[in-house]
């Protein structure tokens, strides 16, 4: 590669970090459940998407990539859980992460279903709680989560349905 | 019965309860760090040694891992790696042709991890 072609290649790498950092690590946060898991599935996602970056971006056909970044680290936590063999032992701490991304008036007045939703979340098959948080925590349209779960657009669709109608059963009580 | 939850749209709890999440700054520290390093590993992994650096052994890892995973992103993850292991093979080796080839072989082994990640 030339280093004309190798400099440009690391100014799009560069601008992708930067665009979804956010992004890979409230997946990797709400995937795992701590910070600690979190930080170091977001640098190994990024390693890796570093490392494969030429042949998806060849391959993308001017798509976003974002997909592609949220599927590596759903495949890396995936393998994360598969050789710990166990499910995060460490419940999502959420004083530490309500504090930030919450407005004030979410803290006083919302906090007890705010724990709720995420426990409920936490309950869900690994495929359904993955789902939610590509659609509500990084906002993504069921294209893009097709796109980073490997499945169709009608799939992702009834996956998500499905998922808001079993969290909907937990957290509100018949 | 939660009265309030009750009341609530589950999209716009989700919403709330998922809220995106701004990452550490020593986590945009670590990963910048580290993707600077593979970028200037990567521009002269191989092209940039030369033959006369064998002769220290020092500078033996970058090439044979450069060698393992041909030449990517990864070998200054692997160097990396392998360099916070060298205190404990340093310890364990009885001379240094023999701290060498043990850090030879620990190069090789990260390099294969590596590569069974992809």
């Amino acid at each position: 590669m030339e280093r004309s072609d190798k400099a440009r290649l690391d100014a799009a790498f560069s601008e992708l970090y930067r665009a979804h950092l956010r992004d890979v690590y409230s997946y990797a946060y709400y995937r795992v459940g701590n910070h600690h898991d979190a930080e170091d599935l977001t640098e190994q996602t990024f390693l890796q998407a570093y490392r494969h970056f030429e042949r998806a971006q060849a391959e993308s056909d001017g798509r976003p990539l974002r997909p592609w970044l949220i599927r590596i680290a759903h495949n890396l936590a995936a393998n994360l859980y598969r050789d710990r063999s166990r499910r995060p032992q460490t419940p999502i701490d959420d004083t530490t992460v309500l504090s930030a991304p919450h407005t004030t008036e979410d803290l006083v007045e919302g906090r007890d279903e705010l724990a709720r939703i995420i426990a409920g979340i936490g309950t869900l098959p690994d495929e359904r709680r993955d789902a939610l948080i590509m659609r509500f925590a990084l906002g993504m349209d069921n294209r893009e989560i097709a796109r980073a779960m490997g499945k169709t657009d009608g799939a992702t669709k009834v996956l998500l349905h499905r998922a808001i109608k079993q969290l909907e059963g937990i957290v509100t009580p018949p | 019965m939660n009265h309030e939850m009750a009341g609530m749209d589950i999209e716009q709890m989700l919403r709330r309860a998922l809220a995106p999440v701004d990452p550490p700054e020593r986590l945009k520290t670590r990963v910048e760090t580290t993707l600077q390093e593979l970028t200037d590993a990567a521009v002269d992994e191989l092209e940039g040694w030369e033959l006369s650096a064998m002769r220290d052994p020092r500078n033996w890892v970058r090439p044979v891992v450069a060698t393992a995973v041909g030449a990517s992103a990864g070998t200054a993850l692997v160097i990396l790696r392998v360099r916070q292991e060298r205190r404990r093979r340093a310890a364990q080796s009885r001379n240094p042709l023999d701290l060498a080839q043990r850090t030879l072989k620990a190069a090789a082994g990260e390099a294969r991890k590596l590569a069974r990640l992809d």
